[in-house]
């Protein structure tokens, strides 16, 4: 019988795809390095698979587990021979975590970032700055927030509390 | 014992090392505070900005050692003293907090103007690197010029400590705009700034932070670092001698 659309494999860089939105980051395993958005593209080569990952921060130390366990989960997927490259520019940035990875973040107990601005820190603004916008709690929503540290566990986080729940949480710096 | 590696002094490669050592060298004094810190937030502060230093080293003596087929390891361990080419300024001992604030400051106030130009340099690794360098200098600016206004505009001791400071390290801030043919070079060929070009901004910014933190810079002086040049002050051999124990004495160690 003949239905309407036809079934397609699919390719083994789309295989690479799904296998890659299970590998998760090592120091913020709610998320996955696809929601993370830094893999940036998966290549077919007749020698094999490449995946293009592009690193969060220069001196982030996952970036080498990162690209270990992707390739990991790779081999265990049985696509077959591939290989990591890391491209530097464009320069990540945090608007590149999805959706759903805001939303993962947000379940996790960690304030999303918000959006990257446009120029952001072009224009000197050392002292008497813009407050920055209220943060709001991941865990009641209340935007009574401080920060209590510029520099959290990781590189990429900062430490805030809540002064409505009382409770303290990370914030992903939006970079 | 490794014996030592022999780099090439092409201009290119100068210029490439005197940035790539000026993060490498302040990594490694801040490194030095990793459980010093006067409060637990800031030991974090600082230990994630030696971090963030250290990466852009390992990108920048990888790019560097990739015309005379050294890796960032043989470069960042193995040379002689000579032959490490950043600016005094960063090679100082850490001496206290606003010691350490103040020249956190001055050296990503620089930093983060010389990525800016960098990230329109004609060669493209180093201009990718420049990309991502350039927010987290604006981060460890930021985060420097905060404390250096608690500090100048705080309590008496505060204040008394950063004008110390400031009398120690001000000098060193010449040798960051001093122009010579390694820098001739690289302007004539698009690969990176003249040194000083950045002067009149870095001053425009240090007088900002200055102003709102009460403290005054002290007058110009005559005194000139030649770190850059290899010349250094002889704080250098110590800290070296730290830094390179492990990759001398066991040769090739990895973790």
């Amino acid at each position: 019988m003949v239905t309407g659309a036809a079934l397609v494999d699919p390719t083994r860089a789309e295989r690479a795809w799904a296998v890659l939105a299970t590998v998760l980051d090592p120091e913020v395993p709610a998320l996955s390095v696809r929601d993370l958005g830094i893999v940036r593209d998966v290549i077919e080569h007749d020698d094999g698979l490449e995946i293009v990952l592009t690193p969060t921060y220069s001196g982030c130390p996952a970036t080498e587990v990162i690209a270990q366990d992707c390739l990991a989960a790779i081999a265990a997927a049985g696509l077959g021979a591939a290989r990591v490259t890391l491209r530097r520019a464009p320069a990540w940035t945090t608007d590149w975590i999805s959706d759903e990875g805001r939303r993962k973040l947000r379940d996790y107990g960690i304030a999303p970032p918000g959006p990257v601005e446009p120029g952001a820190g072009v224009a000197m603004r050392i002292v008497r700055r813009r407050a920055a916008p209220a943060l709001a709690c991941p865990r009641c929503g209340s935007v009574q927030t401080e920060q209590l540290s510029a520099f959290g566990s990781t590189a990429c986080k900062s430490l805030y509390r809540c002064t409505a729940c009382r409770e303290p949480f990370e914030h992903f710096k939006p970079i | 014992m490794t014996a030592s590696i022999q780099i090439h002094h092409d201009p290119a490669t100068q210029y490439l090392l005197r940035l790539g050592d000026t993060c490498l060298i302040l990594g490694q004094r801040l490194g030095e505070w990793c459980g010093h810190a006067p409060v637990l937030e800031e030991d974090i502060a600082l230990a994630n900005i030696a971090l963030d230093l250290v990466g852009q080293a390992r990108a920048l003596l990888t790019h560097a050692g990739r015309s005379g087929g050294f890796d960032e390891d043989q470069l960042a361990f193995l040379r002689e003293e000579r032959d490490y080419l950043n600016p005094t300024l960063v090679e100082l001992p850490r001496g206290d907090f606003a010691f350490t604030v103040l020249r956190n400051l001055m050296v990503s106030t620089w930093l983060k103007l010389i990525w800016a130009a960098l990230a329109e340099s004609n060669d493209t690794e180093l201009a990718a690197i420049a990309g991502k360098a350039i927010k987290e200098a604006r981060y460890h600016q930021q985060h420097s010029a905060d404390w250096l206004v608690r500090l100048g505009d705080g309590t008496a001791e505060s204040k008394r400590r950063c004008d110390i400071a400031l009398s120690a390290l001000w000098r060193y801030a010449a040798e960051l705009f001093d122009d010579d043919a390694v820098d001739a070079a690289a302007h004539a060929t698009g690969l990176g700034p003249a040194w000083s070009s950045l002067h009149a901004q870095w001053r425009a910014e240090m007088a900002e932070v200055l102003a709102e933190a009460t403290l005054a810079a002290p007058e110009d002086s005559v005194f000139r670092s030649t770190g850059k040049r290899g010349v250094h002050s002889e704080h250098m051999g110590r800290l070296l001698a730290e830094m390179q124990h492990l990759q001398r004495s066991f040769p090739g160690g990895a973790w």
